[in-house]
């Protein structure tokens, strides 16, 4: 069957990058979607924000650095990477604690966002 | 796509649920991705006790019932041990039929991706 027009897909990523698996594999199945070449947007919220989190070392706890890839992410057309500002706050991180930069919208932008693309994915 | 195991969460439930309504509503279901915990939900060795739900058993009857297509991840699959230790070893082989139950197959995320371009909805439980 061959593969019809290009659908935008959003990923919300919602959980801690350690302690499971999920944000992960959230990253796997986004790295499918852009082998695909579909357009993909990214927002991090809830604990998926500590996602972000520079200096993360969990090689100390047997986990693999998936978090470092982000900042690349630019290389595959992924340009449109958000974080929630409520989340971003409630967990006391700033701009500043992030490993790449991102565009930080509030909660009440998500809707829009959300709206404007044809499949939205939460891992 | 199911995102959670059987034993401790819904998610295979309520898309059980949700895809028997939306099929009674004359809508077509064009496959049911099976991906992190939700490997499990296809797992063959999955023995709930009898007088318990074997949600996995009532997703094989309903694939058999309408045709439905039920993909477990390969990869999350192998990572959880769902799939023999034959197919674990050569991903890119197809796994052996004997660890999924009935109506079920492994295959890769292009599936799912495949699916979020085709359907008009892809729905995450």
């Amino acid at each position: 069957m061959a593969t019809p027009a290009r659908k935008r897909f959003l990923w919300m990523s919602r959980r801690a990058p350690h302690g499971s698996v999920q944000a992960q594999e959230g990253l796997d199945a986004l790295l499918m979607a852009v082998a695909f070449e579909q357009p993909v947007s990214v927002v991090f919220l809830d604990d998926g924000v500590y996602q972000l989190k520079r200096d993360q070392d969990p090689a100390r706890i047997g986990r693999k650095n998936f978090c470092a890839g982000f900042p690349s992410l630019g290389i595959y057309d992924v340009h449109d990477i958000y974080a929630e500002r409520e989340s971003l706050a409630l967990r006391g991180l700033r701009e500043e604690d992030l490993l790449m930069p991102v565009r930080v919208v509030d909660s009440a932008a998500l809707g829009a966002l959300m709206e404007a693309h044809d499949v939205v994915m939460s891992f | 796509m199911v995102s959670e195991g059987p034993a401790q969460r819904q998610s295979a439930e309520s898309a059980y649920h949700f895809a028997q309504a939306a099929l009674a509503k004359g809508h077509e279901v064009i496959r049911v991705f099976f991906y992190h915990d939700g490997v499990h939900v296809g797992a063959r060795a999955s023995t709930p006790p009898q007088d318990e739900r074997n949600i996995g058993a009532q997703w094989s009857a309903l694939a058999a019932e309408q045709g439905l297509d039920l993909v477990v991840c390969v990869a999350a699959a192998a990572r959880r041990g769902v799939l023999d230790e034959e197919a674990g070893r050569r991903l890119d082989q197809a796994p052996a039929p004997g660890s999924l139950l009935p109506g079920f197959r492994a295959a890769g995320l292009g599936q799912l991706i495949e699916s979020g371009i085709d359907a008009d909805r892809l729905i995450v439980f």
